[in-house]
């Protein structure tokens, strides 16, 4: 298994009058590349390899035996991924990422809903963060557009979602077994429960197949059901768009008002510059900051684009909150590795104590039985006595709650260590704060009323001390009208360089508390049109 | 509970060596070696691959539940592709001969020839029981993922081992998006 796809452009030297470069190949650099090419000369330049899609079922085997982390799947880590977490708060960067075509989707887990309409005004609807300076309107056609782009299986039986326009491209995978258990404990609550659209085919769409079963879609999905950034990179592609893989981006070449080149180097150490007229960074929330603070210069010693000094300023991630117990009867987890039912009931009370959150409820709680065999000391009968003792019964409610941005949480340039190539190592120092805190107790408490209607036995609870992130990286090239609080303008575009747009999750000003992707894919849809009128 | 060579085939899948891994491999006996070029250094291949099946198959008697039945047919049809497999077969070669060269030292024996109860010790003194699996490490490590794992992965991969469990489409196995709908049977 080998990092190296064959289908790569071997010499990974620069595109002649490409009219675009886009930096990161990930579902964000993928969709601003498929969009333009064709119209536009479009080279993307990938910091990781391209992985050959035979390889996925050996990196299932990775994703399920003991002697392997989660980065090892997707061959994260080591001197090139190194960073570091000078905050309170460590961050594990490393599992929350994955560099190469396709970026952090080949190991995501694929849920994907639209932000609420009060979301984009946090500030005078919640009396807390700032507001987006465009609304839930702006984005709405990008939203059914991304859904399409993405093939998203949902469904219009969420009471709480923001108005749609038309129905999702596929339907809505059915409720599961442990979601029929729930929707009783939930109807004597009075919580409503809904489907869950998921970025993975219900049916066979796009040329890939439907959702097979295999059970291990965070972090690897074998049968391509799952939506990655591979899809829009190889539609690219087969429009004339040139994707150069293992280009890591090392400085953005510049003059006081655009981009020059990005210059970047190839696996041997060659240094080469694509230049371009105009410049996509897709390099997701850690490392788009970071490409600007290195390229600071005379001109920009703070960093390019960062004349609001706030470049990696406002780091935010989502927090986990859940609660999990166990019941005297079969819940059937653990057959498919995506969920079918949550909640967004709760999450429009938001207010200046109590963030927005949604319930999740989980189709893999407790133990995998493959898993649990490879570790412990026994085998034969013993073996199978502990697997059918601690599989079977689990249940489990997870959430997701949103972080308010704060200055003193940020993505920096650590000073003191450099990468394999000599770059300082991107510093995730991350600061979450009470409100969060706040929000995590009050979904906790819905999520053991629920349990306790179930009848469960609580086992285990991720609250305020023990929550982590979810591996979401927003706010560190925020949006806004006003060059002295924000990096971007309402269309993406920095409002120091004239050819530089920045597509992907840096540019929220607050995050909400939906999974992200469908946001950021609505957004570079919408950066795409805007490079496309600019070049025009 | 039976295990059929649908559960090896699926255990297979399991591990990426579906379809076009698991057909190309022919067993010596298998009525496919016409080949006229086959010397010496396959029919040694041959012979210490048949040596790993019964090895095998005498581990996974050990390892596997008493109550499931065709663990031979399982277990070779299962060891065949993985035994091909670049670098993992070399790996089950070099686990085998580490179980036998114990074997034989410490109770002058084959290990497959000996009783179950005799292979269950050997490999708990040997540490594998409570060595964690690594590809890379000490024997016991080593003995751990290539052999005790690699059988354990591929029963509970697999519908039958599932079901063991009370899971048809354990992880790693394609079984569809009707099973997770269902409640107990
Ligand atoms: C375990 C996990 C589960 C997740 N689950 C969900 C989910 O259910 N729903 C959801 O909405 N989101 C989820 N996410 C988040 C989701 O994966 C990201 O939001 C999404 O991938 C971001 O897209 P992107 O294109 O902006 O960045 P990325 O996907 O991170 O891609 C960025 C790409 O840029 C490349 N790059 C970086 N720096 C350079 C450089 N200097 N030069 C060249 N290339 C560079 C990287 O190698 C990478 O390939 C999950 C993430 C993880 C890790
Ligand atoms: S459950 Fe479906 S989407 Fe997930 S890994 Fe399996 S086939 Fe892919």
């Amino acid at each position: 298994m080998s990092g190296q796809g064959s289908a790569s452009r071997q010499d990974r030297s620069p595109v002649t009058d490409a009219d675009v470069c886009v930096i990161g190949a990930g579902p964000a650099g993928a969709l601003v590349a498929d969009h333009l090419a064709g119209a536009q000369d479009v080279v993307v330049l990938e910091a990781g390899p391209r992985f050959d899609p035979g390889d996925r079922v050996e990196r299932q085997e990775r994703a399920i035996r003991p002697a392997f982390d989660r980065p090892d799947v997707w061959e994260m880590g080591g001197e090139r991924d190194d960073h570091a977490a000078s905050g309170e708060w460590f961050y594990p960067l490393n599992h929350a990422r994955v560099k190469g075509v396709g970026g952090s989707t080949l190991h995501w887990q694929g849920m994907v809903m639209r932000l609420h309409e009060e979301d984009f005004a946090s500030g005078s609807e919640r009396g807390v963060g700032p507001d987006w300076p465009i609304d839930y309107a702006d984005l709405q056609p990008y939203y059914a557009d991304a859904e399409t782009e993405l093939g998203v299986s949902g469904a219009d039986d969420n009471p709480f979602a923001p108005p749609r326009e038309q129905p999702h491209p596929n339907p809505a995978f059915p409720p599961s077994y442990s979601d029929s258990m729930f929707a009783d404990a939930c109807d004597e609550l009075g919580i409503a429960m809904h489907s869950v659209p998921n970025a993975r085919n219900s049916e066979p769409f796009d040329g890939r197949s439907e959702c097979v079963g295999y059970g291990t879609c965070q972090p690897v999905c074998p049968s391509g059901a799952k939506y990655d950034g591979t899809v829009h990179v190889e539609r690219a592609e087969s429009q004339g768009a040139t994707v150069i893989d293992r280009a890591r981006v090392e400085r953005l070449a510049h003059d006081a008002e655009a981009i020059e080149a990005a210059v970047y180097t190839t696996p041997d150490g060659t240094e080469h510059r694509q230049e371009a007229d105009a410049f996509v960074l897709a390099c997701g929330g850690v490392e788009t900051p970071r490409l600007l603070l290195m390229s600071d210069s005379e001109q920009y010693p703070g960093g390019l684009a960062n004349s609001s000094g706030l470049v990696g300023r406002y780091f935010m991630d989502h927090l986990f909150a859940g609660v999990g117990g166990v019941l005297d009867e079969p819940t059937r987890q653990n057959h498919v590795g995506f969920l079918t039912s949550e909640s967004h009931q709760f999450y429009d009370e938001a207010d200046e104590e109590v963030g927005p959150f949604k319930l999740e409820f989980f189709n893999y709680a407790g133990p995998s039985p493959v898993e649990l065999a490879l570790t412990g000391d026994d085998w034969g009968d013993d073996l199978l006595d502990r697997l059918q003792s601690e599989y079977g019964n689990h249940v489990a409610v997870g959430a997701l709650v949103e972080q308010l941005p704060r200055e003193d949480s940020y993505v920096g340039l650590d000073p003191e260590r450099t990468d394999d190539r000599g770059n300082p190592v991107p510093d995730v120092h991350w600061t979450v704060g009470d409100r969060a805190l706040r929000t995590i107790q009050r979904a906790n408490g819905i999520q053991r009323s629920i349990l306790q209607e179930l009848g469960a036995e609580i086992t285990w609870t991720v609250g305020p001390d023990d929550t982590g992130p979810a591996y979401h990286h927003m706010g560190t090239t925020r949006m806004g009208t006003d060059p002295a609080s924000s990096v971007v303008d309402p269309a993406c575009r920095t409002h120091d360089l004239a050819n530089c747009w920045i597509a992907g999750s840096s540019v929220f000003p607050t995050g909400g508390a939906m999974n992200p992707t469908l946001t950021i894919a609505a957004l570079a849809l919408r950066v795409a049109d805007a490079v496309d009128a600019a070049l025009e | 509970m039976e295990l059929s060579r649908r559960d090896a085939v699926a255990a297979l899948a399991a591990l990426g060596l579906g379809g076009g891994a698991a057909a190309m491999y022919t067993r010596r006996d298998g009525g496919d070696d016409g080949d006229p070029q086959s010397g010496t250094e396959d029919e040694e291949i041959d012979v210490r691959d048949d040596h790993a099946e019964r090895v095998a198959v005498a581990a996974a008697e050990v390892l596997y539940p008493s109550q499931v039945t065709g663990v031979e047919q399982f277990v070779t049809e299962f060891l065949g592709p993985r035994l091909n497999q670049d670098g993992h077969g070399d790996g089950i070669r070099e686990a085998v001969g580490i179980v036998g060269d114990r074997a034989q030292r410490w109770y002058g024996a084959e290990f497959d020839a000996l009783d179950p109860d005799r292979r269950d010790q050997l490999l708990r003194e040997m540490g594998v029981d409570t060595a964690d699996e690594a590809p890379d490490g000490t024997d016991a490590e080593r003995v751990r993922y290539y052999l005790v794992n690699d059988l354990l992965l591929a029963l509970y991969a697999s519908p039958t081992g599932g079901e063991l469990v009370g899971i048809e489409n354990p992880q790693g196995h394609p079984g569809g998006t009707d099973s997770y709908q269902r409640g107990p049977p």
